[in-house]
């Protein structure tokens, strides 16, 4: 019972009505592997697979990708790595050599892409990462030029969140005190130690550090220790489960900070529909624009499709990972790898989060860095080069 | 003070999290592996329940707990009684048991997944603040440190008042003395293995008002109970209540006096301190 | 040495030069598969060293597997890469013996929780030793191919073999079959029970240690969830029990044939992979518990018996 998937009967249908004599061409067979299981399952659910889900069901509804005058259909066969590199590297060989892959879709999350790398390269696949982030992004495009990175690097994304600090403090809003904490896990680590220096250069005042480990049940030490040092932002570079749980003790606490940020799933649609009012103000990795009709638009689709909105961080980046990839192949008019890969070097890319255009070390300068959520949406406060960005509020209660 | 009702608190989460666990153990003599998934099964009714038709958790449990003790007594029935037939001796039961419910947990979160996707999930039920001595806590988590305050105390006097619950003890300190003064011992077994799973569900319930919970996250809370359950003894009610509580101060003395970074490392120290200098568990008897 | 013995060793030898051979196919799928079943049967086998004959069923595989991984991860930038290896060898090793000296006195499944919760907190003393120092991820960029990994593990398969032939010929393995038959025994005819399982326990350690800087490049990125996952514990287990621990080649048997329906089980049910793998854990325990080798042993019983009818 291979499911080579997520192509309905009724689409297939009307695509093949549509596309008249083209379906008679081979499909464009497309690998995707990433965690259905095991403790990254929840992000993936959120961010990676109804992206694959949307575009599949676009593309082929369209007739397929236009491939050197061709109509091709695409179809993707998936794969559950469980969150174990070990099962990303076997199943992406296994899409290489086994179900011959034309492409594979870059893995979730920075862990499993590094693992996958290798073998990307080997086969000679473009890998668009859109969950993967480094500050070894030039080491890395060296090593393994396919590789692409469109989500940014922790030295942009939380220098941007220091600066938007700044920017209250010269506005007299706040004043030099901050409470850091962070997850100890991979990603929290490196946010902090990347952090730390930046704020003390910017000459604030660490009134509270500390880290938690990933999987506390009951935050409300850290919390109260936090507002026991009284400071006028609060930064968290927290994961899911602890964004929400750090979110609810400041609830609790009462924290009064005009700044309040926390890192992964702030940007979440469940985040605000859980915290609703109290969430105004709160700030966190990512954003988008709202008001950008391609986004809408995006969005709107994703929910229709999927039944789900799209977070606004790596969601948007995501679907724009499929967007490039998608514009290359048929760009390239060819399913050449090498081919391919190239043209992504050399060309930009009209995605739903604005052009992408890859610099020299394949990475992608503008993005998004710092969200807050504005009216029940979450909103890009500030970004590497993106266009609006909305003005920041002050944090003003948990009401 | 604060530190004292924070970990009171913590500790009562814990309890809720590990005393099903003690009764699977303890009288049915299995190590249940699949009880963290149990739990985020209760939970993820919950959510479902109170998003959905706005039943507010605290009445689901009326639901989830029969429902847990009828899949759980199924469980038992038809998974692991065989394997308690076919055992020599308990030390082969316990590989076997720990080896079949680790399967379970992976049917369990593949189901879950299947049913119900792998986002996180999560609501907002009593997420308001209360004063207790001049210091804030959730209300959530105060009420479901009542609900285990309730539950462990309702477990206790059952078992040491009813006569069920005294037959109970007594498979759970012989099972071959108690079969030979009549006991029915594989019939009480299974309902006190259906009796530890619908508590276990039960706390799951109570803790997605304050948790946020992914199908996958079970093996977190199994860890814990295990600890739990062996730091305070098998097959007593009372040493797994005190072992929760103390892993809650434990844990929050820790955070608040030393670094929040450490509760998890110095939880694990303070396992292995009791079980390197009592074995058996703080309240457990040393197995023949 | 016997005849016997070299017959043995011979045999084995070939075995090993025929397995060597694998990444020359230039199959990247198969040698893929061969990583993981290298891995596993080093992992299982010295496993089963120690807990075959004590019946203890120890769940420490992944704490020493992360301490080897982060031996690597942490060291690769200031050491050559072979000086890593035995140095994740020598920090397995020591945690074992630590380890060891601390709970073997713990028996049954106290012993097993224990080495459960072992894993985890070794976790996160490196998590809160890396978070104090400000660690800027783990890189292990190597030039280290699929191949040169799969090698390696070939090797270290090679030596754990020797290893546990030469336990079971030597004092220490006769020790240890008595203590499998009856510990009480064994200490009353002066053995020093403690100090063998010790030793054993060590030997699993450094393995498992070892293993964990071998992969460490494959992974490229080292973070903890991944370094410890607890996953891997359960799965040497299952996988070691499964092919049966009575005899030094027992895990292999599991191995293989497990590795390749963890694969079937992979490519046809994407969606279902964790159920059905969680249906053949079931399975396993319920229709072979005594794994392949006690299939094979009750095979032949029932051959000899009715040879011995006839």
């Amino acid at each position: 019972m291979k499911r080579r998937t997520t192509l309905k009967a009724g689409v297939a249908l009307a695509a093949m009505t549509l596309a008249g004599a083209a379906f008679a061409a081979d499909p464009i067979v497309i690998g995707a592997v990433a965690p259905k299981t095991g403790p990254l399952a929840g992000g993936a659910a959120v961010t990676h697979w109804p992206n694959i889900q949307l575009w599949v069901s676009e593309v082929n509804g369209r007739g397929g990708l236009d491939v050197g005058g061709e109509k091709r259909m695409i179809e993707v066969i998936e794969y559950d790595d469980q969150t174990n590199p070990q099962e990303t590297i076997k199943a992406v060989t296994r899409l290489a050599t086994q179900d011959k892959a034309d492409f594979v879709l870059a893995p979730y999350s920075t862990g499993l892409n590094l693992a996958a790398a290798p073998i990307y390269q080997r086969f000679g696949y473009p890998q668009i990462t859109s969950s993967a982030s480094t500050d070894q992004i030039v080491e890395l495009s060296d090593k393994f030029p396919g590789m692409f990175f469109l989500l940014g690097q922790n030295r942009e994304i939380v220098g941007d969140a220091v600066s938007i600090l700044n920017a209250l403090r010269e506005a007299g809003e706040i004043g030099d005190d901050v409470a850091m904490v962070n997850v100890a896990d991979a990603f929290g680590i490196e946010l902090a130690a990347t952090a730390k220096p930046i704020f003390e250069e910017a000459g604030f005042n660490l009134v509270y550090e500390t880290s938690y480990p990933l999987g506390t049940q009951d935050l409300s030490p850290v919390m109260k220790a936090a507002k026991a040092a009284d400071p006028d932002a609060f930064v968290a570079w927290s994961y899911p489960p602890d964004t929400f749980g750090l979110t609810e003790q400041a609830i609790i606490e009462d924290l009064d900070v005009k700044a309040f940020y926390t890192a992964v799933a702030t940007a979440f649609p469940a985040y605000g529909e859980r915290f609703g009012a109290a969430a105004e103000g709160v700030m966190g990795i990512g954003g988008v624009n709202t008001a950008s009709p391609e986004f809408q638009d995006y969005a709107a689709r994703h929910m229709e499709v999927t039944g789900q909105a799209p977070d606004h961080w790596a969601s948007g980046m995501m679907y724009a990972s499929l967007q490039i990839l998608e514009q290359a192949i048929e760009g390239a008019g060819t399913i050449d790898r090498e081919v391919v890969t190239q043209y992504i070097k050399d060309h930009a890319f009209e995605t739903v989060m604005g052009t992408v255009d890859f610099d020299e070390h394949n990475n992608n300068p503008e993005y998004w860095t710092v969200g807050q959520w504005q009216n029940g949406e979450f909103k890009g406060i500030a970004s590497t080069g993106r266009d609006g960005a909305v003005p920041v509020l002050i944090k003003e209660g948990w009401e | 003070m604060d530190i004292i009702i924070t970990g009171l608190i913590l500790g009562g989460t814990y309890a809720l999290i590990a005393i099903g666990l003690n009764l699977q153990y303890g009288v049915a003599r299995i190590m249940n592996l699949a009880n963290g998934e149990m739990l985020v099964a209760g939970g993820y009714t919950a959510f479902a329940l109170y998003t959905g038709a706005g039943l507010s958790p605290l009445l689901t449990i009326f639901l989830v707990a029969p429902a847990a003790f009828a899949v759980n007594w199924a469980i038992y029935r038809v998974m692991l009684r065989p394997l308690v037939k076919r055992a020599p001796n308990r030390g082969a039961l316990e590989q076997d048991s720990i080896l079949a419910t680790f399967g379970l947990s992976f049917v369990m979160v593949g189901l879950m997944v299947w049913a119900f996707g792998g986002d996180y999930f999560n609501y907002a039920y009593l997420s308001r603040r209360v004063e207790i001595f001049g210091d804030g806590f959730g209300l959530n988590r105060v009420v479901a440190f009542l609900c285990a305050t309730a539950l462990c105390a309702a477990l206790f006097i059952w078992m040491n008042l009813s006569r069920a619950g005294m037959v109970i003890r007594a498979v759970a300190v012989s099972p071959d003395s108690a079969r030979l003064v009549g006991i029915d011992v594989p019939r009480l077994s299974a309902i006190a293995f259906a009796l530890g799973g619908a508590v276990t569900a039960v706390g799951g319930a109570v803790l997605s008002t304050y948790l946020t919970l992914d199908a996958s996250t079970g093996v977190i809370f199994t860890m814990k109970a295990l600890i739990i359950v062996i730091m305070g003894g098998v097959g007593d009610i009372r040493g797994t209540i005190v072992a929760a509580l103390i892993l809650g101060l434990g844990e929050t003395l820790v955070a608040t006096l030393i670094d929040p970074g450490l509760t998890l490392a110095a939880a694990y120290a303070l396992f292995i301190l009791i079980l390197l200098f009592r074995p058996q568990g703080l309240f457990g008897r040393r197995q023949a | 040495m016997t005849a016997r013995d070299w017959q043995k060793l011979i045999t084995a030898a070939v075995l090993l030069g025929i397995a060597a051979l694998l990444p020359l196919t230039g199959n990247a799928y198969w040698l893929s598969l061969g990583v993981s079943v290298a891995m596993y049967t080093v992992l299982a086998t010295s496993w089963a060293l120690f807990s075959g004959p004590t019946h203890y069923i120890s769940l420490a595989t992944a704490a020493f597997f992360g301490v080897g991984t982060y031996v690597m991860g942490s060291g690769i930038e200031v050491m050559p890469y072979w000086t890593l290896l035995p140095l994740a060898a020598l920090a397995g090793g020591l945690l074992a013996a630590l380890v060891g000296l601390a709970t073997l006195r713990l028996s049954g499944v106290y012993f097993v929780i224990f080495t459960l919760g072992l894993a985890e907190m070794v976790r996160q003393c490196v998590t809160w030793y890396q978070n104090q120092t400000g660690h800027k991820g783990t890189y292990v960029l190597t030039e280290l191919t699929e191949a040169d990994i799969y090698w390696q593990l070939l090797g270290l398969a090679a030596l754990v073999y020797l290893a546990g032939w030469a336990i079971q010929r030597s004092r220490l393995g006769f020790a240890l079959r008595i203590i499998g038959d009856d510990e009480e025994v064994a200490a009353h005819s002066g053995i020093n029970t403690a100090l063998v399982k010790v030793a054993l326990f060590v030997v699993s350690g450094l393995v498992a240690a070892t293993v964990g800087a071998i992969i460490a490049p494959r992974y490229v990125y080292i973070e903890p969830a991944t370094a410890f996952a607890p996953m891997l514990s359960f799965q040497v287990v299952i996988m070691a029990l499964l092919g049966g621990t009575g005899r030094l080649w027992g895990p292999l048997i599991g191995v293989i044939p497990f590795t390749l329906l963890w694969e079937v089980i992979s490519a046809s049910f994407p969606n279902q992979t964790t159920l059905l793998l969680g249906l053949c854990f079931l399975l396993i325990v319920y229709v072979l518990p005594k794994g392949f080798v006690g299939l094979m042993q009750r095979l032949d019983l029932m051959r000899q018996g009715r040879e011995a009818f006839a």
